[in-house]
Order: structure tokens, then sequence, then C-alpha cells
């Protein structure tokens, strides 16, 4: 191979190796520009699709029972129905549900869910025995809730309320059954 | 000779680096090389230019469109009660909502615009000449497939805007000879807008009409490539005799430059002045001015001038003809020069029906504003829909639930025998309305067979097996039981 065929093959070479690396600085350019394009506009899209894990979009709300004044002078446990309002996504569910007021000890007011914490029937307070007895299986639970006798696995459980500008509210929820704490079902 | 190749060779192995050893590993088994130089080494006589950038600019909107689309579906619901709160849900509530569905807006109103772009371009050029009569219908298929969409996407919203402007757009329909009262309907999928038109509306616009775009653009790309760029105009069309250019590296930077323009300007419109939604569509409303999008403001002010016997000829005969003559421009201007200069009836006709168009939109917008009672009504229908953009969010069911005379309960023994069902917890176990759950049977439509008496008997005294699935007797009054019956019964 002679000296000058060399030279020719190697400027040969480096002429094209120059247009190669021009195109190949441009293309990274463009993919450079078109990915931080991309990654720019997806995170709109990542957020939206997401919404529902960034923020909470099904929910109960809180519920009016009534004047606070109303409940001051009780004696025993008062049921209310409650107009209980769930969000779920863009729709709303209203629905009535059945909750007790005890009578409030130190001016605090305690609300209690009337589902048996045994098997869910509704516990009606009973007048005469001035006790929570459950019609299913004879669970009995005292005024304030307490389990007294029966299967229930814990006491009558206390739902979760305030008073805003004199007017008690709560926020109802249901329970998991037969288990010994109280832990709410999402 | 043969020691001196020895050492050569493994010179030459050592000098392919790792990545050209993937490339080719990669290569060899999906032929990515022959794609890539099929696709990027398309040659363009004359070389690369800014007036060429338009139909990958549409490629480009036309894959925005389809995944902000995609999208915004994850929350939408095409039902005439359920569509407005959903898009109001979108808009108000959801993270990068508005700007996802403004993206999407005015994306539509950018392919309209690039649309008519490429078209001019090619037309000027002389680029559906020289065996590119196919290519050029498609692209014409691809314009009204295009307007297709942005109709039916234009409904979908559901507010006074998208309502009335779709009931304007859908009479049209019955104007058309012989079919026209069956086409109205066949669209609206009944006599009246309703909870059909919107899910015929929005299965043609995800499904039917993208289906048949993509397989447009497809031939539209192909019959592209099969026929090569044209050129500049002075360029002979059938056999290109100017030095070419591939189309890798130039013409995709300029393509990529205009496209990353054209989404940085919808980006800052989506963010800075977000498309509006209006309230909810009001069929009773007597007084709304509907007018459609911009870009059907031109055929909206034809209309207006072609009433009485001789409508058939403003409504049909002359769009058809202008239709017509577009499509078949290539059969029609068959010389081979292309130099719009050289072309005065070509580019003449051209110009005066897009200058048409023009006037007649810009004669509509005059109109509005001159006549008194129609700017006051727009003027009035905007504040509404600022109105509506500043109210917080409303989840449906809200309205027709909180206030108790509206419940659609006809009977109130139904209605009483509902608080007793709710109070007594029954739903803990049988859900709401009776639809059941895992701890309780479905009442909903369980009952028919049985009568009240029989029902009421079961509800006091239950059945050994009802008593093993936990159900216990109902311990109300008479009157209450009644009205319990009664609600079950109601379930369906």
């Amino acid at each position: 191979m002679s000296a000058v065929q060399r030279s020719i093959e190697r400027g040969g070479n480096s002429a094209a190796q120059k247009s190669l690396s021009r195109r190949s600085f441009l293309g990274v350019l463009l993919g450079f520009g078109t990915v931080v394009m991309g990654a720019a506009l997806s995170v709109p899209l990542i957020r939206f699709a997401l919404h529902p894990l960034l923020t909470k979009t099904t929910e109960i709300g809180w519920s009016d029972i009534g004047k606070i004044d109303e409940f001051a002078s009780l004696t025993t446990p008062a049921k209310r129905l409650i107009k209980v309002e769930q969000r779920d996504a863009w729709r709303k569910i209203i629905s009535e549900k059945a909750i007790y007021v005890l009578p409030p000890k130190n001016g605090t007011v305690r609300i209690l869910s009337p589902i048996c914490p045994h098997l869910g029937c509704s516990i009606p307070w009973n007048e005469t025995k001035q006790e929570f007895i459950c019609p299913c299986h004879v669970a009995v639970f005292a005024m304030d809730g307490a389990k007294i006798s029966g299967p229930a696995p814990r006491s009558m459980d206390d739902l979760e309320s305030k008073v805003e500008d004199g007017t008690l509210k709560v926020r109802y929820q249901y329970f998991r059954q037969l288990i010994p704490t109280k832990e709410p079902l999402s | 000779m043969a020691n001196a190749k020895g050492p050569e060779r493994t010179e030459q192995r050592q000098s392919t680096t790792f990545r050209q050893r993937l490339y080719k590993w990669f290569d060899v088994r999906l032929g990515v090389g022959s794609i890539l130089h099929e696709a990027l080494d398309e040659p363009i006589p004359g070389g690369a230019r800014w007036a060429y950038v338009f139909g990958s600019v549409l490629l480009f909107l036309f894959i925005s469109q389809t995944i902000t689309g995609i999208v915004l579906a994850l929350y939408y619901v095409p039902s005439a009660t359920s569509a407005h709160t959903t898009v109001a849900y979108i808009v108000k509530e959801v993270t990068g909502g508005s700007f996802l569905r403004s993206l999407h807006a005015y994306g539509s109103s950018a392919v309209v615009i690039v649309l008519l772009l490429h078209l001019t371009q090619t037309y000027l050029y002389g680029a559906y000449k020289g065996r590119r009569e196919l290519l050029w219908i498609s692209g014409c298929i691809l314009l009204a497939l295009m307007l297709a969409m942005a109709f039916t996407g234009y409904l979908l919203p559901w507010d006074q805007k998208a309502y009335f402007a779709t009931t304007v757009g859908t009479n049209m329909a019955s104007d058309v000879p012989f079919v026209g009262p069956w086409l109205k309907r066949f669209m609206r999928g009944g006599d009246e807008m309703g909870t059909l038109t919107v899910s015929r509306f929005f299965v043609a616009h995800v499904f039917i009409i993208p289906a048949v775009l993509i397989g447009f653009i497809a031939t539209h790309v192909y019959l592209f490539r099969k026929a090569g760029a044209a050129g500049p105009p002075s360029e002979d069309p059938t056999n290109p005799k100017l030095p070419t250019q591939r189309f890798y590296p130039r013409q995709v930077a300029m393509d990529t430059v205009v496209a990353l323009v054209m989404i940085l300007i919808l980006g800052c419109l989506a963010h800075f002045a977000p498309t509006e939604l209006g309230p909810k569509a009001d069929p009773a409303d007597t007084q709304y001015v509907p007018r459609p999008e911009w870009y059907y403001l031109p055929i909206f002010q034809w209309l207006k001038y072609w009433r009485g016997p001789y409508a058939i000829i403003g409504i049909i005969v002359i769009p058809a003809i202008t239709a017509a003559l577009l499509v078949f421009v290539p059969f029609i201007d068959r010389r081979l020069e292309r130099r719009p200069w050289r072309r005065p009836i070509a580019v003449g006709v051209f110009v005066l029906i897009l200058g048409g168009f023009v006037a007649m939109g810009l004669m509509s917008v005059r109109d509005d504003r001159r006549d008194p009672s129609i700017a006051k009504q727009v003027a009035k229908q905007h504040q509404e829909v600022e109105q509506f953009m500043r109210e917080p969010f409303e989840p449906e069911g809200a309205a027709t639930s909180l206030s108790a005379p509206v419940v659609v309960v006809v009977d109130p023994l139904v209605g009483a025998g509902r608080k007793v069902y709710e109070s007594e917890s029954c739903d803990a176990c049988h859900g709401e309305n009776g639809v059941g759950t895992a701890a309780g049977p479905k009442l909903a439509g369980a009952t028919a067979q049985k009568s009240a008496e029989e029902l009421s008997n079961l509800l006091r005294h239950p059945t050994a097996k009802m008593i093993e699935g936990e159900m216990k007797p109902v311990d109300v009054s008479d009157e209450d039981l009644k009205a319990l019956v009664a609600y079950i019964k109601s379930l369906k």
C-alpha cells in the first residue's frame, strides 16, 4: 500500500466522519429537544392520570345532626336520622342513616353507631331495661355503649363528631365486624 | 499476504465499538437499518424547506390529540346526564385537567389551521401534479375526516354552546335532498338531541372516525413516499432533476422545530387562557344564540343567505361543486406546469374561494356585532360562562337528592319505607337500595312473586334459613312495616 493511497483513504474517511458527526450532532440535538419537550408534556399527563392517587376522590362528609342545645338535657340515648353525603369523584351519594346521641357528660356529646359489632344488626335502645339490646343474638350494651354481655367482640362504636356554629355534626362510618378492635371500613 | 491479513482483522474487530455491535445485533433481528433508511433518507429535490413542514406538523398534532383525547376519556362519561358534570370535574377538580382539555380543544383549532396551510402550500406549489391524484384525494378525505372530528368533539362537553351549535349543525343535515330528515334522525339517534346523540357523537369521535383517520393517514404517507417529494414549483413533478437532499437531518430538524414551536404556543394558550366550559345544556332555553366554532363560521354565514325555494342551490349545489372542484383538481388542472404565476386560473379560483371563506367568516362576526339584540345576548352568554367557571364544582346527584321534595319517590308510603329501611340498617347487609352485599342477599326485584302479607310475615318471623344467615326479625310498628314492605316491593 503506497503512502498516497493511504492518505486518500484517510482523507476520505475523515470527510465521511465529518459529515456523519454533523448528522449525528443534529440528531442528538433534535433527540434531546424532543425528549425534554416530551418529558415536560408528560408531567401534566401523568399528574392527570394519577389524580385519584394524589387527591382523595372518595370521601364521607360531615352530616348535621341538629342544634347542640337540643341534646343538653338528654337523659337517655336519642335516635336521630342523618343525611350522609358521600363523594365518589364527580358523584355525590346521599343516604339516610340512624345514629344515637348519648346524654352529654361534662359538656361533651358522644355519638354511637347503631350497628352491632357482632354481625351488623341494628341495635335498638330498650327504654324499659335502659340498655342497648341487639335483637339478633342478644348482645347487651350499657347506656354509654360499653359491652355488658352477649357475643359482641367489643363495645358499640363511637362516631367522630364535632360542634360547628352550635350545630352537632358527625362523620358516619362503618366498622369491621367480629373483631375486638374498632377498625373503619373504607 | 496471508500473514498480513491476520493482524488486520483483529484490528478491525477491536475498532468496532460496543455501540456498533449493539446496533448490529438489533439490526440483524429487527431490520432497524432499513426502516431508518426508508424513513429518513427520502430524497427531497431541491433540498429541505420550511414550506414543507406542514405534513409532519399535522402528524405530530394528530398524535398529540390522540394522547390528550385518551387521557380525557379517563374521566369523561358520554351521557346527557353525566357528560357536563364529568367535563366540569375535569376542568375544576382533576389535577392538570383544565390544561389538558384546553390542549385538546386548542389542538383541534391548530389542526384546522395547519391543514389549511398544508392544503394551500400543496395547491400553490402544484404538488398534486405528476401522478399524485390519489395522494391529493386521500388528503381531501383526511380534511373531511378532521372536520368531522371537530364537529363530533364539539358536542361532547354538553354545555349550552355545544348543545345549540350541534342542534343547528344537525338541523342542516335535514336539507340534504331525499335522505335529509332520515340523516338528521340518524345523527341524533332520534328526533331530538339527547343522551343518544351524545353516545353517537362519542362513538364517532373516539372509535369510528379515528380508525378511518389512521387508515387514511397511513395511505396518505405511503402514497407520498411512492410518488416522492415534489420539490419546488420549478421542478418537474414526474422526473425530478434538481440535486436532492435527504429528509434527515435538515427537513427533520425544520419539522421538529415547527412542531415544538406549535406545542409551545398550544401549551401557553392552554396555561394562560384555558378553554372555558359553559353552563349545562338547557334545551328549554329559547333565548340562546348558537354560534359554531370559528372554522365553521363561513359556512354558517353562507347558509344565512339561502332561504326559500332556491335554498337547495346554496346549501347543496354550490358546496358540492366546490368540494368536487377541490377533490378533482388533479384531473382538471392536468398540465405539468407547477409555477403558480403560470397557472392564473387555478390559483385565481383557489384564492377566490379562500377569500370567500375568510370574508364570510368576517361578515358573520360583523353581523353579530352590529345587531344590538344579538350582541347583548352574546355578551350575556359570555357572562354566564364566566359565572359558571367561577362556581365551585358541583357533584352529580347533589342538586336532586338534597332537597327532599325532588326525590323521585312517587308513593309517599315508599318514601317512608325507605326511611325505615335505612334507620333499621337493613342496608348494612342488603346494601343501598337493596342491591345486596356479601353479607346479605339482593332484595331489588327479588320480591315480585311474594304478596305484601307474605313479605310482612317474613320480616316479622324470618324462616330458619334466613335466621341462619343472620337475618333478625324486624321490630317496628305495623305502620312502618307496611311502609317497609311497600319500599322493598318498589325496588327494581
